[in-house]
């Protein structure tokens, strides 16, 4: 994990992190485990399986970082999602992956901020119903670090 | 349109809600207004930065977009607010709307379709 003071386009520089994490996911029920390895975020036992009953059409699976900082009360930032098909594999075992979306914060809330909440969430795309979003119960805490990285290695 | 594939389609029937003390968060798919545009957008939220007052500005994309929605937004506008949220989706039935959509599309059908329920209705007229 490191940030970078970077900016893109019209907007002022703001903090931009980069973390990587590994997703354990076997799906069956909603109760999840996490543990910090490291660098290294295992989300295990994510079960998601009895989810898929004869009206569930897809999941749309969202990984989201979750903080507070000086200006914003909260800011939510999706990292990575990924559509999970009735059907498909509902094991995931996706190891360093990187954030899909940059992570940008609005200003510059990431330096040092030592309580970044990673959270897999789903929403349940059903044939016809209800969309539900539902969070998995597991969380893992990111720090970041005090110091900006001056060479982005990424 | 298609960017919101494969959840829902063109023709789909969306259930909304749009209660202002409804809290907006990532994940959530929220139906908005780009200022100046007619027709409303159906995407998720993908990003959002509240103040402690409860403003809150945030990030849209469609889930089979490739990239998040700012190409759209107005010149110069890089977020979203409460006030472009025309509603929330909670839930769907497919395939409703097709019938409007292939009237819009194909005039020969709408004029089919007001023949044929024309018939219907002086048949059961008798």
């Amino acid at each position: 994990r490191k940030n970078v003071e970077d900016f893109t386009g019209p907007r002022e520089r703001s903090d931009l992190g980069f973390i990587t994490f590994d997703i354990t996911a076997d799906i069956l029920n909603e109760k999840t485990r996490l543990c910090k390895y490291n660098m290294v975020f295992f989300l295990t036992h994510l079960h998601l399986q009895s989810i898929f009953d004869w009206n569930v059409k897809q999941l749309f699976l969202y990984l989201s970082a979750e903080y507070s900082t000086k200006n914003n009360a909260l800011n939510q930032v999706v990292l990575w999602d990924k559509i999970m098909l009735r059907g498909d594999n509902p094991r995931l075992f996706l190891k360093d992956m990187k954030s899909k979306y940059f992570f940008f914060d609005d200003g510059n809330g990431l330096k040092g901020n030592r309580n970044i909440t990673l959270t897999l969430s789903w929403n349940v795309v059903p044939n016809a119903g209800i969309l539900p979003l539902v969070t998995g119960s597991g969380h893992v805490s990111v720090p970041f670090p005090d110091t900006y990285e001056t060479t982005k290695s990424y | 349109s298609g960017s919101m594939e494969p959840a829902f389609h063109r023709g789909d029937l969306l259930f909304l809600t749009n209660r202002i003390e409804d809290p907006i968060r990532v994940g959530e798919i929220v139906v908005f207004r780009i200022e100046g545009r007619e027709i409303p957008i159906v995407h998720r939220v993908l990003k959002i930065h509240e103040r402690p007052s409860g403003d809150i500005k945030f990030l849209t994309k469609g889930d089979n977009n490739a990239v998040d929605d700012r190409g759209l937004y107005k010149r110069g506008q890089h977020w979203l607010e409460k006030k472009d949220v025309v509603g929330r989706a909670r839930g769907f039935v497919p395939y409703i709307g097709i019938v409007t959509i292939l009237m819009n599309d194909y005039p020969k059908f709408k004029y089919a379709v007001l023949f044929f329920l024309g018939l219907f209705v002086l048949v059961h007229r008798e």
